[in-house]
């Protein structure tokens, strides 16, 4: 397996790191990179990791590795899962270090601790964590429930000051969406992508053909997290299989983004030709910015996810037969 | 009337759907089925999951419909988690109607 780290791996130009994958040769892991420098999303580094424990820790190595920005990966744990050792040296207690470094969860009593835990080491006021916690809490419980991913959820995070956003990965080894979804919605899962879009849809769980989910899953879970990057006007990506869906930034112009239900209704990109990785990755980015009110947020969310149900359920109803 | 601590069985932020699980069938089923209502209390829980709602309350509001609404009661919610109960319960009620 190879994957090359470049100097802008972004979710905004996130298919240059997705096309350097490549899943053959699940024995032995090969990371190559920028010389000079690096700039990587951390949802790329829980998808590294992923790769380094399918080939295994002594099969995982980097190739040249002399970027002098190459410390972040050491502070977020890289080297934890390579067979090389890290050549940097940090400082451990830099104003810069608000991150989540990459962490295993395998069950839901981790996963809680996880949450707890996470929050100090982003140095950021209670009021901004809220929306954190909530992604963070659906995505992997989504994981720890539906991936069957005998490897857990791999978390990592990193706060931008700057843009004052935290950028969140989480990923996963496991049966990906299309097998999740192919139980109970067949028709709706017959490529990679169309699984996606489909597993976005208000409503829609993977445990159930049953619209409005089981006593445990509403099927609501990737539609409200993708509401909320859509709401701050932020990246949110989902990888899996080969299919990509991946929503764009809203015009700053429009005050108010509307929500769709439907995902293809929404600003986006969409490929069901990436190289195929067996699990799921999920990246999101979340700006902290005093004017987003995560509870207005929420009604917002609200609103659109009752509207989606009332207009599915409309769409049902039988219609009057008029004869001549 | 029964009364749940939100914050004594998972803390400030509450998205373990095991213990949602755990708190419907050990409490509040048990405790609606014999007409009994049921306080649930938010102090000192400053956020939740959709799912953690949805795992504590869909079940008995299937159940006991009516009888589930009038007797589930939520204290000291703030307005994060006020919002995910009334989408809790906005949908279940649109997709009981359509059962």
């Amino acid at each position: 397996m190879k994957a090359t780290l470049s100097t802008a791996d972004y979710l905004r130009n996130s298919d240059r790191f997705i096309n350097s994958l490549d899943f053959s040769d699940k024995n032995n892991f090969v990371i190559s990179s920028h010389p000079k420098w690096l700039n990587v999303h951390p949802a790329f580094l829980t998808l590294l990791v992923c790769m380094a424990m399918q080939a295994g820790k002594e099969n995982t190595k980097f190739h040249n590795l002399t970027a002098s920005s190459g410390h972040y990966l050491d502070r977020m744990g890289l080297f934890n899962f390579t067979s090389q050792p890290s050549p940097y040296t940090i400082k451990k207690h830099e104003e810069a270090g608000r991150f989540i470094p990459l962490t295993i969860i395998k069950n839901s009593t981790e996963q809680s601790k996880f949450i707890t835990d996470m929050i100090p080491l982003l140095h950021l006021p209670a009021d901004k964590t809220v929306a954190i916690k909530y992604t963070i809490g659906e995505l992997v419980r989504n994981v720890i429930e539906h991936s069957h991913s005998d490897g857990g959820a791999i978390v990592a995070a990193q706060y931008y000051k700057k843009s004052n956003t935290i950028r969140i990965g989480i990923c996963d080894t496991g049966i990906g969406i299309r097998k999740s979804m192919s139980r109970f919605w067949g028709s709706h899962a017959d490529t990679d992508i169309n699984a996606i879009m489909w597993a976005l849809m208000p409503g829609i769980s993977g445990t159930t053909n049953r619209e409005g989910g089981t006593e445990e899953n509403a099927g609501a879970g990737l539609f409200f997290i993708k509401s909320i990057a859509q709401v701050a006007r932020n990246y949110f990506m989902i990888y899996s299989g080969s299919g990509i869906y991946k929503l764009l930034l809203h015009d700053k112009r429009i005050m108010n983004p509307k929500l769709h239900p439907n995902p293809e209704d929404d600003e986006h990109s969409k490929r069901n030709d990436a190289p195929y990785f067996q699990g799921t990755l999920v990246a999101i980015d979340l700006s902290l910015n005093d004017g987003e009110n995560f509870t207005k947020l929420l009604s917002n969310i609200r609103e659109a996810y009752g509207k989606a149900v009332r207009e599915r359920k409309k769409a049902r109803y039988k219609q009057p037969r008029f004869i001549q | 009337m029964i009364k749940i601590s939100i914050q004594k069985e998972v803390g400030q932020f509450a998205e373990n759907k095991d213990i949602a699980r755990t708190l419907r069938t050990k409490i509040i089923i048990p405790s609606l089925s014999k007409g009994k209502p049921v306080e649930i209390d938010f102090l000192g829980v400053e956020g939740v999951t959709q799912s953690f709602i949805h795992a504590l309350i869909a079940e008995p509001i299937r159940k006991f419909r009516d009888e589930a609404l009038e007797k589930l009661a939520y204290k000291h919610c703030t307005d994060n988690v006020k919002e995910i109960i009334k989408a809790v319960y906005e949908y279940l009620q649109e997709s009981m109607d359509a059962e």
